[in-house]
């Protein structure tokens, strides 16, 4: 095994809402190796869970149970040095390209402000030359960049001017949520293509949070699917995509609508009542109020991972279970 | 592409049909201190019954503003500066505004962008249909009307139940359903959806889209659907029309558009659209580069074009069909005189 760089061991998430708690996520393991470095995406529609998990690394909310390791070392146990390396180590990256820039200032207050906090130049010229390098790496020229406020820039350009930020201070992990999904898409490309030259050129794997399942076939590695807070299907980007197991996968990627006219949606879903797709349940298989496959044994019984194909593709899912199908 | 283009015998399958709305020469124009932004700057296009027109494009290319304008909705530093909106023999752009109100809901309704916001969060969703409904049709029964809003909720595939709910009890999917059962309430000619579904998960996303195609063949309305998801303009329309920086650069059927785009900027966004069945290099663009204040002269694309010549930085290119179902406004298209339309790059690389 190679050394890992970071570990998400058994998380756990719950918040607390009267007598109705919340299990934003249960159980949730991770491992993103040191070398090579990967896009790892976190793909799931809205509450599943998968920005607890970005909230969960970036330090924002603490754990119920479980542990988040960087480099082998708790994060929660960290001494303030620790910690200010690790903050230093692992970026972030958001998704409103508007609302984190202050208006008022000009672009090259961004990055004076981390060069300052991170103390990373002794002077004016170091400063200069290293923003100039990571604006370049983002595919952006010249001065006048830095001279505009943030309303002349285009969203796309907004948001590469936050990845050339993240880069930098020369982070080991940025937490990418959802980078994309605010932006038109025919500019997500240069955004995309910023993530694979940094993992390619600079060895910075990313933690890509994503409700978009293309983005992530065409730049992402490893993929998880997340459902109402637990793991539904696991593995190679492109291999879940192509051949998926799961049942609400399978949904999933048959939802995506194709550009192509002459390949239509088939069949029409319905959805059931509200309640039963807000679950609570703390037992059982979350799909279950919604899935063409249920048994009465996914009622009661949370599936654990099963291998389903080749580089760690896993589905929790009983359909793959040889014994619980032999009953059934 | 690489064949000349020509013979458009085939008569396409709208253009024998009545038109509902025929919009001519709109310019929407917003006021700021620096000069006027050419939001819509000029736009033609006529809507046939019972199709779907898609309205593409990035985000500041105008196609709100377009639709809004449709609507006679431009608010202040907005105005309209020109054109003609034509719908049911009458024109609205010159219509008072007591008229305008009588054709609301009845003959042109609107699914506005984020519809599941634009609900009243202080009334019930019966309350604000029947509203609705009596503000055009005067008072009604309350079993008339609770019959009529329940079979409504039938035709969007909404429970019962949520008559007498309010909006926050309601997914996101559901109001944006019953936005689409009030669109329809008055049996409208025509419905404009601004990016309809595009803040919802996948899933439902595809339930509201195929609500939206069963709900628009059941009662025959046409319709202008406004977004940028290539992949759900696929699922969704009839034809497409291609808006760059306040102009329309190309207007075809969505085959044509999908299969053969003639304007480079349509190829442009048909190639950026992420594939989920074959990993490809990126095709990375920028955004609008020029001043919308002062569009360069000449074609409106000649800035970020590949195949930028001489001719596009003076002359506005003129709308050529280049074949059936399908007008581009390029220069390298040339209308010969005998009618067929030749590529110019055929004549540069064989000579």
């Amino acid at each position: 095994m190679s050394e890992t760089l970071l570990q998400i061991r058994n998380a756990t998430k719950v918040y607390k809402q009267g007598k109705n708690d919340v299990v934003a996520l249960q159980d949730f393991n991770l491992t993103i190796a040191k070398e090579p470095a990967s896009i790892v995406t976190i793909a799931g529609e809205s509450g599943s869970g998968k920005s607890t998990i970005a909230n969960l690394v970036l330090g924002f909310i603490e754990l119920t149970s479980g542990e988040i390791l960087f480099e082998g070392r708790d994060v929660s146990q960290g001494t303030a040095n620790e910690m200010r390396e690790y903050r230093r180590n692992v970026q972030a990256v958001f998704q409103d390209p508007f609302g984190v820039y202050n208006p008022y200032y000009r672009v090259q207050h961004v990055f004076d402000l981390v060069v300052k906090n991170f103390k990373m130049a002794n002077n004016k010229n170091q400063s200069r030359e290293m923003i100039e390098e990571a604006l370049n790496v983002v595919g952006l020229y010249g001065e006048d960049v830095l001279r505009k406020y943030p309303h002349q820039l285009s969203g796309g350009q907004r948001q590469r001017i936050m990845m050339a930020r993240a880069y930098m201070v020369k982070p080991k992990l940025i937490v990418a949520d959802e980078p994309v999904s605010m932006v038109d898409a025919s500019l997500r490309a240069s955004i995309l293509d910023v993530m694979m030259r940094l993992k390619e050129e600079s060895n910075i794997s990313f933690l890509y949070i994503t409700h978009d399942l293309s983005t992530a076939y065409q730049i992402g590695d490893k993929i998880m699917l997340l459902y109402q807070g637990t793991v539904s299907e696991t593995g190679v980007a492109t291999d879940v995509i192509d051949t998926p197991k799961h049942p609400y996968v399978q949904l999933l990627v048959d939802s995506v609508p194709k550009p192509d006219p002459n390949i239509r949606w088939e069949g029409e879903i319905i959805l059931p009542p509200e309640e039963e797709m807000r679950t609570t349940a703390k037992a059982g298989c979350r799909f279950y109020p919604r899935c063409p496959q249920r048994m009465d044994h996914c009622k009661n019984n949370l599936p654990p991972l099963y291998t389903v194909g080749d580089r760690g593709h896993e589905a929790s899912c009983y359909l793959y279970d040889e014994e619980v199908m032999a009953k059934a | 592409m690489s064949q000349p283009i020509n013979n458009r015998s085939i008569t396409e399958t709208y253009e024998n049909k009545d038109v509902v709305l025929d919009v001519k020469g709109l310019r929407v124009y917003y006021e700021t201190p620096k000069g006027d932004v050419l939001a819509v700057d000029g736009i033609d296009f006529k809507l046939y019954e019972g199709e779907t027109l898609g309205l593409v494009g990035e985000s500041g290319c105008g196609k709100s503003t377009a639709a809004m304008g449709i609507l006679q909705l431009i608010t202040p530093p907005g105005r309209i500066v020109s054109g003609e909106v034509w719908l049911d023999s009458s024109n609205l752009l010159a219509m008072s505004e007591e008229e305008l109100r009588q054709r609301r809901w009845t003959k042109l309704a609107l699914i506005p962008q984020g519809a599941m916001n634009s609900l009243n969060p202080t009334m019930r969703i019966s309350a604000q249909i029947r509203d609705v409904i009596e503000t055009h049709e005067g008072r009604k029964r309350g079993d008339d009307i609770k019959e009529r809003i329940l079979e409504l909720f039938k035709m969007v595939g909404l429970p019962g139940r949520i008559y007498d709910m309010y909006p926050h009890e309601l997914s996101g999917g559901m109001k944006q359903r019953v936005c689409i059962a009030m669109a329809i309430a008055l049996d409208p000619m025509v419905i404009i959806a601004d990016e309809s579904t595009s803040a919802l998960d996948v899933v439902v996303q595809r339930v509201v889209a195929q609500t939206m195609l069963r709900v628009k063949e059941a009662l025959g309305v046409s319709m202008i659907m406004i977004g940028h998801d290539m992949g759900l303009m696929a699922q969704m329309v009839n034809r497409i029309a291609v808006m760059y920086a306040g102009h329309i650069v190309e207007i075809a059927g969505v085959e044509e558009l999908f299969y053969k785009p003639g304007h480079p900027y349509s190829q442009l966004l048909i190639e950026s659209v992420p594939s989920l069945t074959e990993r490809k290099p990126l095709k990375i663009t920028e955004g609008i580069t020029h001043d919308p204040r002062n569009p360069p002269p000449g074609c409106i694309f000649q800035l970020r074009c590949p195949f930028v010549m001489d001719e596009c930085r003076s002359v506005e290119p003129p709308i050529v069909e280049i074949r059936p179902h399908q007008q581009v406004a390029c220069h390298l298209y040339k209308e010969q005189e005998d009618g067929s339309v030749i590529d110019v790059r055929d004549i540069a690389t064989n000579p």
